[in-house]
């Protein structure tokens, strides 16, 4: 029986011929990751283990990106304990302020991430890498420790869904609109416990921008991954990127998938999640009245990279955030900081009104940097709409593009650019 | 084997982690501190009602969300003895099991059994009864090896153990 894209790699860290869906498998890892909020767990787990200490330096990557620069005194704490167990176990990986980024928008930026490769996270959107042609998942601190002093974890091996994309985008529509339409259509536990695989010509017709956040919100759908094969744009990225010899892995002809969907990629819409589920999709022309809100957010592991500050720009060049609307941009890292001053994007949103913070995971899980007060609004480029996410029980966030984010920053109602702009 | 037997809990679909412990309590990692403020964003109430032994149920993809191991924790320091579910989010079964929460996939258990209800789970078996209507449930049996972890209170702890 033939083997899908993260079947082949799971074989093959496992040493095996072949695996099968539901077959349990125990694999090499070629990365283990944590941030601020997981890693001390994993840190003071590990610490009850018999062992020396880690069992590669190289191939574990420490990333304080939530709640840092520290927001209070707790995250503090919770960083230095990183910080010093980084330092004791020489961690080549470990990421200070100042170099730093939001870890998935960090980490292939760094070239720690390639095609072919088996990554655990203690951060649920390690999904990210599977843009790349990575089998990436997330896990939890158990694992993450486990991961880290030994290099293996056991998986059971996923079935498969397939993405066919075909066609090609209209100009104001990207990555987060595929993956919200495509949450909207199957579910938030559309995909449990499987992988999604995206394949078919519309894919090279996506940035590897806009596959990294189609693979960030795999999780959404309930995803263990979401995955892409490798082409061309995806070598050129990891030639620019690292200097790591990279695994190509092609689903076989035979391979066998519990479903199968064709997406017609010019036929989408710009889409938004209402409260309080990545499900509750609408596309820009359902929405009849008026939406009025209170913040804009555009950024995180899902919106923060490079296009997409650069979409957002070019909405608001020469333009004004509406009069009483919070506009926070927040590059993905700081190389991606770096950038967008060099092309001016950063003068656009400050001249526009927005305020642009230096790297960090905080609004999106209502950590610091934009926290939402009883009633208000928010339409953020992020990846979850739950309940309290952003702040208050009672607010209410509505998942977006950067497009229809800038937009809706000028207008003060959700709205998307104009076609023709 | 062990059993748990408590008062139910009762949820719907998509609890996620973030109502299970809101990020804004995530700068602490201690068990007791986080559990006083278990399923807040949900269920404002829960930690002042809940007993050593309670059982919370809910119906399709529980724990959904983030990998926070965080939410099974506070769920296990606020006294909870198992969470029945129709499904659970991938990465917190894993968490659950890492850290020996008690879990049980059973979908009848999970939309018949009502909030209040008194319910025991025997993890042999994975029969589970409802004490106050009388029903019973096939659910999932725990096999050994997770019965070892439940008991070891995590896998850390088992494997130091073998």
């Amino acid at each position: 029986m033939g083997m899908t894209m993260t079947q082949k790699i799971l074989a093959a860290h496992a040493g095996l011929p072949s695996v099968e869906a539901g077959q349990l498998i125990e694999a090499d890892l070629d990365l283990v990751l944590g941030n601020d909020i997981t890693s001390p767990v994993a840190i003071k787990e590990m610490a009850k283990m018999h062992v020396e200490g880690v069992f590669d330096k190289d191939k574990i990557a420490l990333v304080p990106d939530h709640f840092v620069p520290n927001k209070d005194i707790k995250s503090a704490e919770h960083c230095k304990c990183v910080r010093e167990f980084a330092c004791k176990h020489d961690i080549t990986n470990y990421f200070e302020v100042g170099e730093m980024g939001i870890e998935h928008a960090l980490l292939p930026e760094k070239g720690l991430t390639i095609a072919g490769d088996v990554i655990i996270g203690a951060d649920s959107h390690t999904c990210t890498y599977g843009a790349l042609g990575a089998f990436s998942t997330g896990v939890g601190s158990t694992d993450m420790a486990a991961g880290m002093a030994t290099g293996k974890a056991w998986f059971k091996v996923p079935s498969a869904i397939k993405f066919n994309l075909v066609g090609k985008p209209s100009k104001w529509v990207s990555g987060k609109d595929v993956i919200l339409h495509i949450i909207g259509m199957i579910g938030v536990d559309g995909a449990l416990y499987k992988s999604m695989e995206f394949v078919g010509e519309g894919v090279a017709n996506l940035s590897m921008d806009d596959r990294f956040t189609i693979a960030n919100m795999a999780i959404e759908a309930g995803g263990k991954n979401g995955i892409f094969p490798v082409d061309d744009l995806t070598r050129a990225y990891m030639k620019e990127h690292s200097t790591r010899e990279w695994v190509e892995y092609a689903a076989d002809e035979d391979a066998v998938y519990d479903e199968e969907y064709t997406i017609d990629l010019a036929s989408l819409r710009p889409t938004i999640a209402f409260p309080h589920l990545p499900e509750n999709t609408k596309t820009i022309d359902e929405i009849t009245e008026p939406i009025k809100i209170d913040q804009v957010v555009i950024g995180s592991c899902t919106n923060g990279r490079l296009d997409d500050l650069r979409i957002a720009a070019e909405i608001m060049k020469d333009k004004k955030i509406a009069k009483g609307i919070r506009c926070i941009v927040i590059p993905g890292t700081q190389k991606i900081y770096l950038q967008a001053m060099e092309e001016g994007l950063l003068r656009t949103f400050i001249e526009a009104g927005a305020v642009v913070s230096t790297p960090t995971c905080g609004p999106c899980l209502g950590g610091y940097m934009g926290v939402l007060a009883e009633g208000e609004r928010c339409v953020s480029t992020t990846n979850r709409n739950f309940v309290g996410r952003m702040g208050h029980v009672n607010s209410e966030i509505y998942l977006a593009s950067p497009a229809v984010a800038a937009a809706s920053a000028l207008t003060g109602v959700i709205s998307a650019p104009k076609e023709e702009a | 084997m062990k059993a748990a037997k408590g008062t139910v809990f009762k949820y719907g679909d998509n609890v996620d982690t973030d109502v299970i412990i809101p990020a804004r309590y995530l700068n602490s990692s201690d068990p007791a501190e986080l559990a006083t403020h278990c399923m807040e964003d949900i269920d404002a109430s829960f930690v002042t009602k809940v007993q050593k032994g309670d059982i919370i149920v809910a119906t399709k993809n529980f724990g959904c969300g983030s990998s926070r191991e965080h939410a099974p924790i506070a769920i296990k320091a606020s006294g909870v003895s198992c969470v029945i579910a129709d499904t659970f989010a991938r990465i917190f079964y894993r968490n659950a099991i890492n850290i020996g929460l008690p879990i049980v996939e059973c979908s009848e258990a999970a939309y018949a059994i009502q909030n209040g209800d008194t319910v025991e789970v025997d993890f042999d078996s994975g029969l589970i009864t409802d004490v106050t209507t009388g029903q019973t449930f096939k659910g999932q049996a725990f096999p050994p090896f997770m019965q070892k972890i439940i008991a070891a209170e995590g896998l850390i702890n088992y494997i130091n153990a073998k």
